[in-house]
């Protein structure tokens, strides 16, 4: 597989990337090329593209121009190194199944059509579920699990799925104290490990201690780059627009993270 | 085997085969999809009917899971236009295909015999009498040679794609973006459940296969929290349904394949009363469980907190409680050693009491 990427291939690479739902523009000529090894925020308003851009990494949309790489290939055909966390509420909790079973379908992918999970991939499974916390629940009904422990069977599910890129749409919306420390510390155990991780976040506070890199996104991109240089007032000004006031007074990055909200 | 016996396991093979694709339907929220299937497969029979002349075999399920899988994608397109909605989408999908039928039936002077009262309400009854022969050797029933091999072929669909399409309706998402395209798995489903559909109504009646789509599965459903059990329990609610509803029929010399739709009912509002996790009675009780708790901590943080004396008409003041209403909660107080009754009947903390009403003070 190795020598299929070229050296050098960014985990993610977009050039000119259009994307429209009937006629309205979502994603608006996006160029963005994802360092690997970092963590990268993905950050702007409601309506900004944001999920549409992870769907967009997995080759879940179709682009009207432009195009994605993966590690240098179409998505499609990098399906196994890169995994999946979608919105907590995409998903029904009633559906009847528990948290083990939910971390297993994380392997259903690298099975492929027709083959079962076996002893290995259910031990697989309750390592991953243990990793973020949540052995102890593993054959609880997933309705009875609260927001924060869904998340984070979501986490375990994408570790599951032992991908070189980990593409994360708000995994800490919604979430309690406990599970933000722990999605964070498995956020750097990743990075540690040299894997890229890319998560759309919605809390601007606390984007400068979690994340490497961010990306500023409003149908177009705004900025992209190290959290140090890019992530400023102008920027954040650029992206939010005028929902966002006194941002070069003290307490800027309050003001706009709750203007986030 | 005695006429009671073909009818029966001829209710209990459309149970068993309606609700193994049945369950996949109800759990995609798509119960209603498995109705419009029903009725627009008619204009696959007689399309087939009038191409080739034949009135059942594989040639009749293939044109009928093929007018299945269309109704699936024009539902899809209407909705897709963004100016109607699902429910209106099937509504307006199905009456279209199924009067087609009803036209070109009434088109075919040779076609009497498909009777469209018949294609709905069935009559099986009369399932004994049809049998099957080849080059003039007589296999046995035709209703049980054509219900048992759909559901052994709707077993073997589950059964070898049981991964894909759990998460495929679980997570579509995940589904494609790991390259098990959800899509595939959607038409494959529509396709069984619409070959289910004709192969079973030939025999039964659309009412019944209507019922045997939605009904078990759903009974099934309130029953457990595991997607394999589920799948089990809906074929047993079915068969129970075929059998209790034969029974039914024969006693008040009613129709079978109504009394079976009527049993498969009777069932599901038995389960939606007394499941033990998700039954209403259930549900009462642990709600009346929960508001018991909240009242018995209201009052012992009201006693921790030295408010008032712990006399007990205070305490229906301060709270809002009727005098039944306190009465329990004391009672189940007094009962856990949280509070004790002086000798003026005011209320007391215990120690334990003081602990509880602590943890309820962190939390």
């Amino acid at each position: 597989m190795d020598d299929a990427t070229p050296a050098g291939a960014f985990p993610v690479e977009i050039r000119d990337l259009t994307v429209a739902y009937q006629s309205r523009p979502v994603l608006w000529d996006v160029d963005l090329a994802v360092r690997p090894g970092r963590l990268t925020a993905v950050v702007g308003p409601n309506g900004a593209g944001k999920s549409t851009l992870l769907k967009a990494m997995l080759g879940l949309v179709p682009a009207a121009s432009g195009w994605v790489k993966v590690f240098g290939e179409p998505p499609a055909r990098q399906r196994r190194r890169v995994a999946y966390v979608p919105q907590r509420g995409s998903v029904d909790w009633d559906f009847p199944t528990n948290a083990l079973d939910v971390v297993e379908m994380g392997r259903y992918g690298s099975l492929g059509w027709l083959r079962r999970p076996g002893r290995a991939d259910r031990e697989a499974a309750i390592a991953c579920l243990r990793r973020v916390g949540m052995d102890a629940f593993a054959s609880r009904q997933i309705s009875q699990l609260s927001g924060g422990q869904q998340q984070r069977v979501f986490l375990a599910r994408a570790l599951a799925q032992g991908a070189d890129l980990y593409v994360m749409d708000e995994p800490l919306a919604g979430v309690d104290a406990v599970t933000e420390r722990a999605v964070v510390a498995l956020l750097q155990g990743l990075r540690a490990d040299g894997k890229t991780v890319i998560v759309v976040h919605h809390d601007l506070q606390t984007v400068p201690s979690y994340f490497d890199e961010v990306a500023l996104l409003n149908v177009r991109l705004v900025a992209a780059g190290p959290v140090e240089d890019v992530f400023s007032p102008e920027n954040l000004q650029a992206t939010y627009g005028g929902r966002i006031g006194f941002l070069d007074a003290p307490g800027a990055k309050a003001t706009a993270a709750s203007a986030a909200d | 085997m005695s006429f009671a016996a073909v009818i029966i396991l001829t209710g209990a093979l459309t149970a068993a085969s309606c609700s193994l694709v049945g369950c996949f339907l109800v759990l995609r929220r798509m119960a209603l999809v498995g109705d419009a299937i029903s009725h627009s497969v008619l204009l696959g029979i007689v399309a087939v009917f009038a191409l080739t002349g034949a009135r059942s075999g594989p040639l009749l399920v293939v044109g009928a899971a093929a007018v299945g899988l269309l109704t699936v994608v024009l539902i899809e397109a209407v909705r897709r236009t963004g100016r109607v909605r699902e429910d209106a989408a099937i509504g307006l999908v199905f009456p279209a295909l199924f009067s087609i039928g009803v036209i070109l039936v009434s088109r075919f002077p040779n076609s009497v015999h498909i009777d469209v009262q018949h294609l709905l309400y069935g009559e099986i009854a009369f399932s004994p009498l049809y049998r099957v022969e080849l080059w003039g050797a007589d296999l046995g029933y035709r209703s049980l040679w054509m219900l048992g091999g759909m559901t052994a072929a709707n077993l073997a669909f589950v059964v070898a794609f049981y991964k894909e399409l759990k998460l495929a309706t679980f997570d579509p998402a995940l589904a494609a973006a790991v390259g098990l395209s959800p899509v595939v798995v959607h038409y494959a489903l529509m396709a069984m459940v619409s070959a289910t559909t004709v192969v079973a109504f030939d025999s039964v009646g659309s009412i019944l296969v209507v019922a045997m789509l939605v009904v078990p599965p759903a009974t099934a459903y309130l029953l457990t929290n595991r997607l394999a059990t589920m799948l089990t329990l809906s074929v047993l609610v079915g068969t129970a349904s075929a059998v209790g509803g034969y029974l039914i029929a024969r006693l008040l010399d009613s129709s079978t394949s109504g009394a079976m739709a009527a049993m498969a009912g009777v069932l599901f509002a038995t389960a939606l009363l007394l499941s033990p996790s998700q039954g209403l009675i259930a549900r009462r009780r642990e709600l009346a469980r929960l508001r018991r708790g909240l009242a018995e901590r209201l009052l012992l943080t009201h006693l921790d907190g030295g408010h008032g004396a712990g006399d007990r008409t205070t305490l229906r003041e301060r709270f809002g409680w009727s005098a039944r209403t306190e009465a329990t909660v004391v009672r189940s107080a007094l009962a856990r050693g949280h509070v004790r009754a002086e000798g003026s009947g005011r209320l007391v903390l215990t120690e334990a009491g003081r602990g509880a009403a602590g943890e309820i003070g962190v939390g």
